[in-house]
C-alpha cells in the first residue's frame, strides 16, 4: 500500500522541483496521491471495526459450537469447580473466576478512583503551566509501563511486603492484585477525566467566580456535577481494563480457584485462566473450546462495559 | 515463556543452518517444555556427531508435541506423560502410529520451605493435602509446627491443569479416580512454584527435581505409610525407588528408521544418556559418566 504512495509523491516532487514543466501531468500525480490517502485513511478508520469483527467471528467459531450445544450453562455460571482436564469427571464451572475478577476489579477501582480523580481534578483545574505538562507527560508514561512489569512488581515486592504487614500466609491476594491493577488502571482513568473535566465550559467557572464561590466551591459544587457523566464513562473504562487485565492478575492473584470471602485470600481471574492453559491445549478439544467460551463470555462483559462508557460520555456532549 | 521463545529462537537457528548446507537431513523435534532443554543439548551435541543431520527442537509443552505427533507436523515428539489412549485412537484413525521410547526420569520433588521442620511424608499424606476433600489444611494435622507461618495454614502450591507435571502428580499421588483440591495456587512454570514456595513459610509445592535451588527443602517420600522415606534424587528416580518419578518419552510414527532411528539409538548411548544426567534429570539406564 505505502510503496506506490511514495512513488508518487517522489514523482510529483521531482516534477515540481523541475518548475512545473508538465502541468498535466503533476495534476494527475497529485489527484491520484490525494485518492491513495484518501483509500488509506478509510481503510484505518475502518480497520478497528473489521478487526472487532474478525476477533469477534474467531472466538465465536471456536467457542460457539461447545457454547451452545455440549456445555451445561447452569454448571458453567454456578458452579466453582473449573476441572477441565479431569480424568473421570471433568467439569467446567467459572463462578469461581467471576468472583475473582470482580473481587480483583473491585478492589482496584477502591484504589484507583481517588488517585485517578484526584489526579484528574489537580491536573485540569489547579496545576498551572509547566507542573501540569510535566504531570500529564508522567501519567501517559504510567501507562506505558507493560502489565508483565507490573506483575513482577506483584510476585516479588507486593508478596513479601504483605506477608509481612499484614502477617498473612500468602501474599499473592486479591489485595496484591487490586492495587496492582488500581494502579494500572488509574492513568487512563485519569486522562480521560481531566478530558472531561476540560469540556466543562469555562463560563461555568466565571459565573461561579462571579457569585462568589472559592476555588474548591467551583470544583466541587460546579465542575464536578457538570462533568459527571465524564467521570462516570472513565471510572467504567477503568472497570473494563481491570476486566481485560491477563498477565498482572495471573501473576498477582495467586492463581488459585476460590471464591474469596476476605482481601487476603488467592483468586483466579477469567482472563488468566485462558492465558495459563490454552497455550498448551490440544486445538479442538472440550477444554479448547470452554476457554473460548470464557473468551466469548469475557468479550461480551467487555463490551456491555465499554458500550455503557461509551453511552454516558455521549451523554454529556449532547446534554 | 521464555523458554517457548528460547525454543522458538534455537529452532529457527536450526533451520537457518539447515539451509545453509545442501542435502542435510532435518529431524523436527517438538514438545514438553520439561525435556526442550535436554532436546536441546542434545541436538547440539549430535551436530558434531552427524554433521549431515541437523534437529530442530522447539517446547510448547507435552500437549503441543502430542497434538503434532497426531498431525504427522513433526518426526519426534517429546512428552512428560504416556500418550492417553484416545490420543492413541485419535492418532491411528489420522495414520499415525505413534511408538514409544522412554529417554529418562524425571523425579517430582515435594518442597518446603527451609524453616519447615517436616522431612518426611507419605504418598497418603500427601493425597489429604492436595486432593479433593482431603482432610489436611493445616501443618498442625501432620504435628508440625512451622515458624513464620500464620495460623499454621497451608499454603499449596500446583501448576496449571494442562501441565505434564500436573497430570503425572494427579495420577502418582491421588491415583485415577481423585481430583486435586480446589483453591491451590495454580502456578505456571515449575520455576514458579520453587520461588513461591522459597518465600513462603506456610507453602507446599511439588516440581521437577531439576528445578530445586539450595534454599528450598525436599521432602523424603514414603511410598506406603510402612515403608522407609526414599530422598528425591537422580539416583532413586534411575532405579525406580523413588515413589513419584515419572519416564521421559519421545515418540516416533512407527518403528525409527534411518537417521530418526540413529538419533535415538544416540540418545540412548552413554554419551546421550550422560547428556540428560548432566541436566538434572535421571538417564534411563545406567551409565558411567565422567
Amino acid at each position: 500500500m505505502a510503496a506506490p504512495i511514495n512513488e508518487t509523491r517522489a514523482g510529483t516532487a521531482s516534477k515540481t522541483g523541475a518548475g512545473g514543466r508538465d502541468e498535466f501531468d503533476r495534476i494527475t500525480a497529485a489527484w491520484l496521491l490525494d485518492k491513495a490517502v484518501q483509500v488509506l485513511v478509510f481503510i484505518g478508520g475502518i480497520s478497528a471495526i473489521i478487526f472487532i469483527i474478525g476477533i469477534f467471528v474467531f472466538i465465536t467459531r471456536e467457542g460457539f459450537g461447545f457454547a451452545v450445544g455440549k456445555l451445561d450453562w447452569g454448571q458453567f455460571l454456578t458452579s466453582p469447580r473449573w476441572r477441565p482436564t479431569s480424568e473421570y469427571n471433568p467439569t467446567y464451572g467459572i463462578l469461581a473466576m467471576i468472583a475473582g475478577t470482580a473481587s480483583v476489579t473491585g478492589l482496584a477501582m477502591i484504589v484507583a478512583i481517588p488517585f485517578s480523580l484526584g489526579a484528574a481534578i489537580f491536573i485540569a483545574e489547579f496545576a498551572t503551566g509547566k507542573t501540569r505538562e510535566a504531570l500529564k507527560v508522567l501519567v501517559e508514561l504510567l501507562a506505558a509501563i507493560p502489565s508483565v512489569v507490573w506483575g513482577f512488581i506483584g510476585l516479588t515486592i507486593m508478596n513479601p511486603l504483605i506477608i509481612d504487614l499484614f502477617d498473612v500466609p500468602v501474599g499473592l491476594t486479591v489485595l496484591n492484585a487490586g492495587i496492582i491493577l488500581g494502579l494500572m488502571a488509574a492513568p487512563i482513568m485519569t486522562s480521560i477525566a481531566e478530558d472531561a473535566l476540560k469540556a466543562v465550559p469555562d463560563r461555568y467557572r466565571e459565573a461561579a467566580e462571579a457569585l462568589g464561590a472559592t476555588r474548591g466551591q467551583i470544583v466541587f459544587r460546579v465542575v464536578l456535577p457538570a462533568a459527571k457523566n465524564g467521570l462516570l464513562g472513565a471510572v467504567l473504562l477503568g472497570v473494563g481494563r481491570g476486566f481485560g487485565e491477563t498477565m498482572a492478575v495471573l501473576m498477582a492473584t495467586g492463581h488459585a480457584i476460590n471464591i474469596p470471602d476476605s482481601i487476603f485470600d488467592s483468586v483466579r481471574a477469567l482472563t488468566a485462566t485462558i492465558a495459563a492453559e490454552l497455550g498448551e491445549t490440544a486445538v479442538g478439544s472440550e477444554h479448547y473450546q470452554a476457554l473460548f467460551t470464557i473468551g466469548i463470555f469475557l468479550f461480551v462483559i467487555t463490551f456491555i462495559i465499554n458500550l455503557a462508557a461509551d453511552l454516558i460520555v455521549r451523554g454529556i456532549r449532547k446534554g | 515463556m521464555k523458554t517457548k521463545l528460547l525454543s522458538i529462537a534455537v529452532a529457527a537457528g536450526a533451520l537457518f543452518a539447515t539451509a545453509q548446507a545442501d542435502a542435510r537431513t532435518l529431524i523436527q523435534n517438538k514438545g514438553s517444555d520439561t525435556l526442550v532443554n535436554v532436546a536441546q543439548a542434545w541436538a547440539e551435541a549430535y551436530r558434531e556427531v552427524n554433521p549431515d543431520v541437523a534437529v530442530a527442537v522447539s517446547g510448547g509443552g507435552s500437549g503441543t508435541g502430542i497434538a503434532a505427533m497426531i498431525n504427522g507436523t513433526v518426526d519426534v515428539a517429546n512428552a512428560s506423560r504416556a500418550m492417553k489412549e484416545k490420543e492413541l485412537a485419535l492418532a491411528k484413525s489420522k495414520g499415525q502410529n505413534p511408538i514409544e521410547h522412554v529417554v529418562g526420569y524425571d523425579a517430582l520433588a515435594v518442597f518446603l520451605h527451609q524453616d519447615n521442620p517436616i522431612s518426611e511424608m507419605s504418598i497418603s499424606q500427601l493425597a489429604e493435602v492436595y486432593g479433593e476433600d482431603g482432610a489436611t489444611a493445616n501443618w498442625g494435622d501432620l504435628g508440625a509446627e512451622v515458624p513464620g507461618c500464620k495460623d499454621q495454614e497451608m499454603v499449596v502450591v500446583s501448576r496449571q491443569n494442562n501441565s505434564g507435571t500436573y497430570a503425572y502428580f494427579r495420577k502418582a499421588v491421588l491415583g485415577k479416580k481423585r481430583d486435586f483440591k480446589l483453591g491451590t495456587r495454580d502456578m505456571h512454570g515449575s520455576k514458579d512454584v520453587v520461588d513461591l514456595v522459597e518465600k513462603t513459610p506456610c507453602a507446599i509445592g511439588y516440581s521437577g527435581l531439576a528445578y530445586a535451588t539450595s534454599h528450598i527443602k525436599m521432602a523424603c517420600i514414603k511410598g506406603a505409610d510402612d515403608k522407609p522415606c526414599v530422598a528425591p534424587s537422580v539416583a532413586t528416580a534411575s532405579d525406580r525407588s523413588y515413589p513419584i518419578a515419572r519416564p521421559l518419552f519421545m515418540y516416533t510414527d512407527g518403528e525409527p528408521q534411518g537417521e530418526i532411528k540413529k538419533y535415538l539409538d544416540w540418545i540412548l548411548s552413554d554419551v546421550g544418556q550422560c547428556i540428560i544426567l548432566k541436566k538434572g534429570y535421571a538417564p534411563a539406564r545406567d551409565v558411567k559418566c565422567e
